[in-house]
């Protein structure tokens, strides 16, 4: 299969635009913006620019020799951790901002769970001249305080979500709550592949050059496709990015929740934040709150076109323990030297656990993200050893 | 259109046909002393009740709603219960739940709109599930004899407009403001706006709502619109510690200005 443009805003039986009819509009308006730019191949080319230029991009793709030794398996790295800012959120947010431009929008509405996407928003924000506001969970700005200020120095305002569960959910809440109030001079700029169509959509075809970059580098290395491709996923963003790249071959996707926070593997459908997929929530239809190591992957949904792949079988789901995270946060950085942001450990955390099954293969993991901002939470963690 | 209207919009026709302008008071289920503020709005003047079923992450609502919702969650009310207990309040007027399309979901929309026949409920007002994706719900709501009326905003164009006075039963609602729930400190000139761009556009009851906070607001608005909603100053008054007697003393305020 390939990852199409989704019918009707649908992947199958996942999807749609469940939104205050206040925004549809503003959807509509994004999708016809969004399709007219990424056929235009000015747009196209001032994005390359900036993901080579500004970002850094390509990124490389880097074998670990040491740990594929350990682990029984040749594992591959796609280093988004590498980009600026620090994770893959940089391609969807330069492409974000450079489309909110094009519509003529002057201001940058963001979310945030552990800072990465707000930073790449600020940062973007910055590049481009555009007022910022990113919401952050109360709890999440307390853990993440570094993320905070780097935001603030980006000249964003970062405003607290203060109810319900205090993370990320409610900082989608408030964003969105933001937007119904400033849909005529603001952008959303949703920072995962989740949301009303076209969001999820959108979100894909702008990370879809991790996945793009990374067959090439695989072919030239390899002469061929992995034999299994994973990646962390919360929203599912950077996963569906590197997905798209290899959907269409046989490489087997593995996409690795927190077990805190597993729509797929705990979940069944819902509709919350505009679209329809798996979603945790009690029998009554409240969303439960997901609780995990990792901010960034505190989320109690899942990108719809995930919940698609799922049902489908062309993707599998797994999950993984705090304590496996960590085991695997502290591999990496020694055998290989590199730190990890918390939320790829998941998806290594995996690779770790199901080394029997994955012996001898091919094994491309996207390393979403650098473990800067979760040192010090570490520190906490491991005592400072 | 064509089909026999139902109670909510008969009772909202013939409040207009008498000369008068529509009043419906929102509360949120299983606050506090709900049940008998519903009756003391009900004895106050409300043409109708808008009853909301409290859910984890209301997008659609400010700071005043969110609190009701967090706290009547936490008192450990859920759905069924909310309409249970609807099912057995005797208000004299005609009900209307208000549900994010998570609830219906969760429920099965079949058996969610039986079950709000079943209790008595007149009608279902989703604030997240617009026109394209209502098809579903509408169908189910349709079978059972619900009125499920659709939220107009001011964003819409006028075709878009159309559409939604097309489909909706009850009455249109229109949306007063860009912006979620709450008490403002004047009326938003979108306000009057949206109930005139509805006026010329259908025979159906046009009622506002979404910053309509006081008394002199709902005035001001039913100078245009046929009738007013009054969701997050009812709520506040209860937030504050008043009681059924608090809610029907407000809403008899509001039933006053719109004479």
């Amino acid at each position: 299969m390939t990852m199409a443009e989704p019918v009707g805003g649908r992947f199958g039986d996942f999807g749609g635009r469940f939104v205050p009819e206040t925004l549809v509009p503003a959807c509509e308006e994004l999708e016809k913006a969004f399709r007219s730019a990424w056929s235009d191949q000015g747009f196209r080319a001032e994005l390359t620019r900036l993901l080579a230029d500004y970002a850094g991009r390509p990124s490389p793709l880097t074998e670990c020799r040491r740990l594929s030794e350990e682990l029984g398996l040749r594992l591959l790295l796609k280093r988004e951790d590498l980009n600026h800012t620090g994770s893959h959120k940089i391609n969807n947010v330069l492409g974000q901002a450079l489309l909110a431009t094009r519509m003529g929008k002057t201001r940058l509405v963001a979310e945030t769970g552990a800072g990465q996407h707000g930073v790449a928003t600020a940062t973007a924000a910055a590049l481009l001249g555009l007022e910022c506001v990113v919401y952050m969970g109360e709890v999440d700005m307390e853990r993440q305080a570094l993320n905070v200020f780097r935001m603030q120095l980006l000249g964003a305002e970062v405003r607290s979500a203060a109810s319900g569960s205090r993370t990320l959910k409610d900082a989608i809440n408030e964003a969105m709550r933001d937007w119904v109030a400033t849909v005529e001079s603001s952008h959303y700029c949703l920072g995962s592949a989740m949301g009303p169509h076209p969001y999820p959509w959108m979100v894909r075809e702008l990370h879809r050059v991790i996945g793009d970059e990374a067959r090439g580098q695989c072919r030239r290395l390899l002469g061929r496709d992995p034999d299994v491709v994973t990646a962390c996923v919360g929203g599912g963003s950077n996963a569906i990015g590197i997905f798209s790249g290899f959907a269409a071959g046989d490489a087997a996707l593995v996409g690795v929740e927190p077990a805190g926070g597993a729509a797929i593997g705990r979940g069944v459908p819902g509709v919350v934040h505009g679209s329809k997929s798996f979603l945790m929530q009690d029998e009554h239809g409240q969303v439960l709150e997901a609780e995990s190591i990792s901010a960034g992957l505190d989320y109690p949904g899942i990108g719809p076109e995930h919940s698609h792949l799922a049902a489908i079988g062309r993707a599998r789901y797994e999950s993984v323990a705090d304590d496996e995270v960590v085991a695997a946060f502290e591999l990496l950085s020694r055998a290989e030297g590199i730190i990890p942001a918390l939320e790829p450990a998941h998806a290594l955390a995996w690779v770790s656990r199901a080394r029997e099954e994955l012996a001898g293969q091919v094994v491309l993991l996207n390393l979403s993200g650098r473990g800067d901002k979760d040192v010090a939470q570490m520190m906490g963690r491991l005592g400072g050893r | 259109m064509g089909a026999d209207p139902g109670p909510l919009e008969a009772a909202l026709r013939a409040r207009r046909s008498q000369g008068g302008k529509a009043l419906v008071p929102y509360l949120t289920g299983g606050l506090g002393d709900w049940l008998a503020a519903l009756a003391a709005a009900a004895d106050a003047g409300a043409d109708a009740l808008e009853v909301g079923i409290p859910f984890s992450d209301p997008v659609m609502d400010g700071p005043v709603i969110q609190q009701a919702n967090d706290r009547a969650l936490g008192e450990g009310i859920t759905p069924l219960g909310v309409l249970d207990a609807l099912g057995r309040l005797d208000a004299g007027v005609p009900l209307a739940v208000m549900a994010y399309y998570n609830i219906a979901f969760r429920f099965g929309l079949e058996r969610f709109a039986s079950v709000l026949a079943e209790r008595g409920v007149a009608a279902a007002i989703l604030p997240d599930l617009p026109l394209e994706e209502a098809g579903p719900w509408t169908a189910a709501a349709d079978a059972s004899g619900v009125e499920t009326v659709l939220l107009a905003a001011p964003t819409a164009s006028d075709e878009r407009l159309q559409r939604i006075c097309a489909r909706t039963r009850g009455f249109v609602y229109g949306v007063g403001l860009l912006g979620v729930t709450g008490v403002r400190g004047e009326l938003a000139s979108s306000a009057v706006v949206m109930a005139e761009r509805l006026k010329r556009l259908t025979d159906l009851p046009v009622l506002v709502g979404v910053g309509v906070g006081t008394p002199e607001q709902a005035q001001e608005v039913c100078r245009v619109a046929d009738g007013a909603v009054v969701g997050s100053a009812v709520v506040r008054r209860m937030l504050d510690g008043g009681g059924p007697d608090a809610v029907g003393e407000l809403v008899g305020r509001f039933r006053r200005a719109l004479e």
